[in-house]
Order: C-alpha cells, then sequence, then structure tokens
C-alpha cells in the first residue's frame, strides 16, 4: 500500500517537475532566506505548527517530516494552496515562501544550514546511471552488500547530512563508517567495515562481504581510516543533480 | 577443616536459620544493623550508608569464574529495568514497571505472589515508567508509584493495607525511588523536575500512612532560602528527590539528593541560586527540619541533577577521623562532604568539565557558560547520574559508571508553565563528529552499538577520596548506567548498557570474570545467601538472573 501511494505521489510530482523551472544553482539556501524564514514563521506558521514545529498530527516540520510533501516545491505548493479544511492558504512572496522552506530544512536552526531538494523520479535515475551510487550501495534486492546499505536512509539522516555525505564523504562519514583494518595477535588481517562494537569485541562486514567478530583481547594494532571509500560527487555532478539526488535518498525508508 | 570444627559450623547454620526464620520481622533495629546480617540486603543502598558494600565471602577472586545462573525471572513488561532487589531471609521482593511488585524465592526463583498497581492514566514521567524497588518493615514492603502514590503492601499475602496520595498527579508529581525507611516511619520524594513541580521529601507513619511531616525543597515565601528565587519562581522550581536517600543513626539525619530545577535549560528565567535545587540536604529524620545543605550547582543550567544516592563513610581524612559523605555528581565533580555540618572538604573533577572553570573554597563553582552553540562538558546526562555509587572500607575506594567525553550544545528558551505539561525551558543536542552519527542518550535502544568513542564512553571509576584521582578506571565502549555492589573479598560486580555482568578486582580493576546477559545493566547488583550459599542477583535487558558458585 505505501509503495503505491509513494508511486503515485512520484508521478505526481515527476509531472509538477516538468512544469517548474530549475532554478537552483546552489546546494544551500543562504542564511538571509533562514532569517526571512524565522521571521514569517514565527509570525504565520507558529500559532498551529508550534514553536518545534510539531504540534500538527502527523507533521514535524523541524525533523522534516511531512503527511504531503517530499521536496522543496512540494512544501512552496502546500504553503501556497493549504490543505483543506485545516490549513489556509497562504499569499506569501517567492522570496517569503523561499526562506520558510530554508528555515523548515535547517531543521529550525536558524544558524542551520538548509539543503535544496529536488526531484525523486530523477534523482532515482541519477543514482542508477551518472552517480553510480548503485554500483556500491545496497537499495532493497539490489546492490552489494559492502558498503552502507541505504534502503532506510531517508529515515535515518536529514536532507542536509545527505548532502553532506555525498559532497564531503569524508567528513561527513559517520565514525562507524571508517574502513577499519585490523591486525590481530594471531597474524591476521580484517579489512571492513564495522556493524556494531563493545568493550570486549568488534562485528564487521569485511571486504569480501563475510560477517566477521574479533575480540578485542586478540587485537594487535587496529586502524580506522579517515578517508571514506566513497568519491566526492562534487566534481561528477552538478548541484541540480544532488539536489535531486537527495530527493530520492529521501523517499527510502526501510521496507516497502 | 577438622569435623569438630564442621560440626560446630552446622551448629551455627541451624542457629543462624533458625533464629531468622523465626524473626519474621524487619523491625527497625534489624534495618540498623543490617551490616550484621550480611545474608540478607535489606535495605536500598545494602546498610543505611549506601556503600553498598557486603561482608559475604564465599564468592572470591579463585572460585568467581565458577559462577554460574541458578534462576532467571523474566520480566513481562518492555523497558529499561532499573529496579533494586531486596532479599529478606530468604525472600526476594523486586519491582517491574509500571508498579508491580514481586514476591520471589531467592534460591529458585519461584514467585509466591504479584502485587500490581496500575497507575493513574494522568500520570507523567520524563524518562520512564521507571521504579526502583520497594522497601520493607515489620512484614510490610513499601512502593511508591508512577501516580505518586505510596502503598504498603503485607509481605506475606501481597495484598495492600494501605495506598494514599504523595502528590498530585495531575500536576506532574510522580514517585519513582525506592522508600527509605527510619524507625517507624517511611520516608518517599517526588519527581517531576521536568514538569514545574515544587518538590519535597515526606514521611509518613508505616503503620497508618499518616503524614509525619513534610519537607519542601524549594523553601516558601518567609523561609530561609527563599530569596534564591524571584517573585513566583519558587513554586514551579522543580527540585525533585527521585533517589533514594541515606541515615547517619548516631546523628539521626537523612540524607538526600536534590534534583534539577526548572524550567532546566533556562536559568535566567529563574534567577538566583535556586535552593535547593542541585544541593544535598541532611535533614532530622524524626521532624525533617533542615540541619544542613550542600549546593553544588547554583543555578543550573543543564540539568545537573544532585539526584545521587549519598554514600557515607567513616574514615580517616587528612590524618584525622570524620564522618564524610563521598558524591561522584553529575555536573562532573568528585566532592567530600563532612555529614556532620555539610562543610566542603573537596571538589575535584572526574571527567571533561568546561561549564566551571573549579570550585571556591567553599566548593561554589565559578562559572564559565560556553558561547552559544559550543559544547558543554559534561553533557546532558551528566558525567554521572543517580547511578548507584559504592564503597569499600577494605579499598577505601569509591566507584561509580562516569560519562567520559561526552557533551551537550544547549539552547534556552523561554518556557511557559502549564500544570503537569513538560517545563523544559529550551533544547538540547549531543555533539556528534558528523551529521547525522549515533550519539548517546537516555537508555539504550537496541543490542546494536554504532556510536563510537568520539561521542563518549562509559568507565567503571575507583576514585581515591583522600586524592581526588582515579586509582584506576575500567574503560567502556558504551556508557554505563550500572550500579555497583563490592564484598569483603575485594570483588566489584557491575555491568552496563552492553550487558556484560563483570567481577572486577576491586584493588585494581583487572576483569576477573564476565557473563554476557545481552540486555543493558541499569540497577545496582546485589548479594545475600541462603541456606550457606552465596548469591548475586543482577538484572540484564528483561532478566533478572541469579548466580551461584556451581556444586
Amino acid at each position: 500500500m505505501r509503495s503505491m501511494r509513494t508511486n503515485s505521489l512520484m508521478a505526481v510530482l515527476a509531472v509538477l517537475w516538468v512544469a517548474t523551472v530549475a532554478s537552483a544553482q546552489d546546494h544551500t539556501y543562504s542564511s538571509a532566506d533562514i532569517a526571512t524564514g524565522v521571521r514569517i514563521y514565527g509570525a504565520q506558521c507558529q500559532l498551529c505548527h508550534g514553536s518545534n514545529g510539531d504540534t500538527v498530527a502527523g507533521v514535524n516540520l523541524r525533523l522534516g517530516r511531512f503527511r504531503r510533501a517530499v521536496t522543496d516545491d512540494d512544501l512552496a505548493q502546500v504553503i501556497a494552496k493549504g490543505v483543506a479544511p485545516a490549513m489556509p492558504s497562504f499569499a506569501f512572496s517567492p522570496a517569503e515562501v523561499n526562506g520558510l522552506v530554508a528555515f523548515i530544512r535547517a531543521g529550525f536552526d536558524p544558524g542551520g544550514t538548509a539543503v535544496k531538494v529536488g526531484n525523486i523520479d530523477r534523482g532515482k535515475q541519477v543514482f542508477a546511471t551518472k552517480g553510480a551510487c548503485a554500483s556500491c550501495h545496497r537499495v532493497g534486492r539490489e546492490g552489494p552488500k559492502s558498503a552502507p546499505d541505504l534502503s532506510d536512509i531517508g529515515a535515518l539522516r536529514t536532507p542536509a547530512a545527505l548532502q553532506r555525505a555525498m559532497l564531503e564523504p569524508n567528513v561527513a562519514m559517520p565514525p562507524i563508517n571508517r574502513p577499519m583494518t585490523i591486525q590481530t595477535t594471531a597474524g591476521r588481517t580484517v579489512k571492513g567495515r564495522r556493524l556494531n562494537e563493545d568493550t570486549f569485541s568488534v562485528q564487521l562486514v569485511d571486504d569480501t562481504g563475510k560477517l566477521v567478530t574479533v575480540e578485542k583481547k586478540n587485537i594487535k594494532s587496529v586502524e580506522a581510516g579517515k578517508t571514506s571509500p566513497m568519491p566526492s560527487v562534487a566534481s561528477k555532478l552538478s548541484p541540480d543533480e544532488v539536489a535531486d539526488l537527495v530527493a530520492y535518498l529521501l523517499t527510502l525508508r526501510g521496507a516497502q | 577443616m577438622s569435623r569438630r570444627f564442621r560440626s560446630v559450623l552446622a551448629l551455627l547454620a541451624l542457629v543462624v536459620t533458625s533464629t531468622y526464620a523465626l524473626d519474621a520481622q524487619v523491625t527497625s533495629d534489624r534495618l540498623l544493623r543490617a551490616a550484621s546480617e550480611p545474608q540478607n540486603w535489606l535495605n536500598y543502598g545494602g546498610t543505611y550508608t549506601s556503600q553498598r558494600y557486603s561482608t559475604l565471602d564465599q564468592i572470591t577472586p579463585a572460585n568467581v569464574t565458577r559462577l554460574e545462573s541458578k534462576w532467571v525471572v523474566q520480566n513481562q513488561v518492555f523497558g529499561a529495568w532499573q529496579s533494586n532487589p531486596i532479599v529478606v531471609d530468604g525472600v526476594m521482593y523486586i519491582t517491574q514497571r509500571p508498579n508491580d511488585v514481586m514476591a520471589v524465592d531467592a534460591v529458585t526463583g519461584s514467585m509466591y505472589w504479584l502485587y500490581r498497581h496500575t497507575p493513574s492514566a494522568d500520570a507523567k514521567v520524563c524518562c520512564g515508567a521507571n521504579n526502583r524497588g520497594v522497601a520493607i518493615l515489620g512484614d510490610t514492603v513499601y512502593m511508591g508509584t508512577l501516580d505518586a502514590r505510596l502503598i504498603a503492601i503485607d509481605a506475606v499475602t501481597g495484598k495492600a493495607r494501605w495506598n494514599i496520595a504523595v502528590g498530585d498527579v495531575k500536576a506532574g508529581y510522580s514517585i519513582t525511588m525506592a522508600p527509605l525507611i527510619v524507625k517507624d516511619k517511611v520516608m518517599v520524594g517526588v519527581g517531576g523536575g521536568e514538569y514545574g513541580i515544587r518538590g519535597y521529601v515526606a514521611a509518613y507513619d508505616a503503620k497508618t500512612g499518616k503524614e509525619a511531616w513534610k519537607f519542601y525543597t524549594i523553601p516558601g515565601p518567609g523561609e530561609p532560602g527563599n530569596n534564591t528565587w524571584e517573585g513566583d519562581d519558587w513554586k514551579t522550581g522543580g527540585a525533585p528527590a527521585w533517589v533514594t536517600g541515606s541515615y547517619d543513626p548516631a546523628l539521626n539525619l537523612v540524607y538526600w539528593g536534590i534534583g534539577n530545577p526548572g524550567p532546566d535549560w533556562n536559568p535566567k528565567q529563574r534567577p538566583g541560586d535556586n535552593l535547593y535545587a542541585d544541593c544535598a540536604i541532611a535533614l532530622d529524620a524524626d521532624t525533617g527540619t533542615l540541619k544542613w545543605h550542600f549546593q553544588f550547582t547554583p543555578n543550573d543550567a543543564y540539568d545537573y541533577d544532585a539526584v545521587q544516592v549519598p554514600v557515607l563513610v567513616d574514615r580517616e581524612w587528612k590524618g584525622t577521623q570524620r564522618k564524610l559523605m563521598l558524591w561522584a555528581n553529575r555536573n562532573g565533580y568528585f566532592y567530600v562532604l563532612d555529614r556532620v555540618t555539610g562543610e566542603f572538604l573537596a571538589g575535584t573533577p572526574f571527567v571533561k568539565v568546561n561549564w566551571s572553570s573549579g570550585l571556591d573554597a567553599k566548593g561554589r563553582p565559578i562559572q564559565t557558560p560556553q558561547p552559544q552553540g559550543q559544547p558543554t562538558y559534561p553533557g546532558n546526562q551528566g558525567g554521572t547520574n543517580w547511578y548507584l555509587p559504592g564503597y569499600s572500607p577494605r579499598t577505601g575506594l569509591f566507584y561509580f559508571s562516569a560519562w567520559e567525553n561526552y557533551g551537550t550544545i544547549y539552547k534556552p528558551e523561554e518556557s511557559d508553565y502549564k500544570p503537569g505539561q513538560l517545563f523544559m525551558g529550551g533544547t538540547f543536542s549531543v555533539v556528534t563528529p558528523a551529521p547525522g552519527a549515533a550519539t548517546v542518550g537516555i537508555g539504550r535502544r537496541g543490542p546494536i552499538n554504532t556510536w563510537t568513542d568520539e561521542v563518549g564512553n562509559g568507565a567503571v571509576v575507583a576514585m581515591d577520596p583522600e586524592t581526588g584521582k582515579p586509582k584506576w578506571k575500567l574503560r567502556q565502549h558504551d556508557v554505563s548506567d550500572a550500579g555497583m555492589l563490592t564484598t569483603a573479598t575485594d570483588l566489584l560486580f557491575t555491568g552496563g548498557r552492553e550487558g556484560h555482568f563483570m567481577a572486577i578486582d576491586a584493588k585494581n580493576g583487572a576483569l576477573l570474570w564476565k557473563a554476557s546477559l545481552g540486555g543493558q545493566i541499569v540497577m545496582g547488583p546485589v548479594t545475600f545467601m541462603v541456606e550457606g550459599k552465596q548469591y548475586v542477583s543482577v538484572i540484564a535487558g528483561s532478566t533478572l538472573v541469579t548466580f551461584g558458585l556451581r556444586d
């Protein structure tokens, strides 16, 4: 049921996309946009949505959980048209709408970074083709297993974190994903990625796709690489393509 | 062992067993002398000193690897199991969420009875439907409830004798602590520091449930200390008491750790020192009159509850024998206080601390608030928290669970007080090395640990009170909420969120034995003896496991 709804939502969005002029020239909104959003939100939205954006059932604006919207254009549409009968339509200027979206995408943090979220279908295409993401990452039942599985990444990461992971993988890589090289006292070398760790042992998926446990008392040396095995897409993809990928990744929310 | 000696022992065992079998009543005198009957675990902290030290010596470093699971009780209720058992003459009394009491055969794990109190739907607790255990007096066990009631239950039949209201559940009052019994009174404090309550500790007649005294942890108008609040702030200033206190019979003082002022993270909304939030307080056990107080964190901006069990220790301090109180505080400092007067004797940080640059001669912190957006250390859950500390008079060391290298960024905001609603004064975020990276917080969410040492780590700390420096530390990958138990054989039993139940050499921190129980240990282990055999009980995840030596 969920996948049918997602499919039809995507179809609608695809139509919307055709009608929308691609305007994004940058990956993020400016701090002036966010400041505009803070002002408009406080004056017009906060009464219903609350200071944390979570007082309307099923919606958490700060955490990016919406009932209808996925992309920035969706958000703009909802704001412009309203949701009958609960939410009125708002006649904001484009700059004001832009500011509200920026504030929401910044997670309600006036000093934060807001990220553009593009088109889902195009993002899915970029994922499979030009971005070559699928050559390492698995989604659902497709793809290899040694890189992190992205099947539910949209439920785990914010748009800002997703964008950063693509543009600056070395900085954004969660420490648990650092490529590990472990030498055991028995002379064995284990290369792989950590899945779980405690005081006494570490669980990894190694480079060959095998699950391995190493007892810490048997470790001679351990090295956690600071360089992500993933290359940055900054030189390869356009800002719009990155925004599209973010949109697609946000739809990945586990089993469908 | 000679045959004669053996038969003397057997006779002794018979006498001991029959003595206690006859004495079914747990008199207040027995509670007072709990240290002299180490086969039982009569109070929350073992004895009134809350040292969690047992003189039982059957389990030793030499045989600890022969421990095996003797029985298991499975909790039927989901959620962190923070309860601490008491053990009385072969019967264990233990609570499970939300407010069940179970009477269990301490040798077999078979259940005698289960008493169930279903808290009112109005009950509100910020941090989980926790209950930390019961107390016993005579033939009655006492439990505080999430809906702020105190219930007296017949220890044999499991039926309620009386059930009274301690606080207003609709205004966010609750009880999660195990009561403290002194003489003929049952004492409890209330939780609700996140709901704008006005905290108190109260004592009730154990027979009737009639209130004997009540000490408000925020002084009202005209009372000393009310001038540490402005306007009506005192009415909603929090200062809850949600862990059990300790008792010094010679001084006739009960000691309590008091929690945070409210709203939690916005000190500008409640200017002043905010007494007696974040204090250790000493009350006359008969009247509830305040004898002294010591405030660890004036005008707290970080939710640094002083909700730690006061550990009472008589020992030499800088060459003189003194009555001390040892205290590892959530604010990251370890304190030594004189428990007769409340005098500050020493204080040193045991984790990274940047909210304060040090303590002055009277122990008052020199506060150094961090610029907005910059992390504060220790983080929101503190350098330690309510996790039960311990002290071994043999090693002279004070043991506790610490959270190291863990920081939080606070965003204070003005909060409106609405009865029964959260009253937090802003938000916070935990410092992470990369966006979206896993962090530590209240409770463990599952069996997989994807955070790394960059967001903090746990440690068992063995603090030398004299120097304020750890004698040794046992580093844990995950943080820990586990309590401490030491024995006369210099074993230290503790655990952590990873579910490893550990026996450690209390002298040097060497790991002697562990059992991987696969669920978080968020209580303090206890030890007891029945029919000449020593046992150790621990709760991990949803199982209570009792270990004994392999026959």
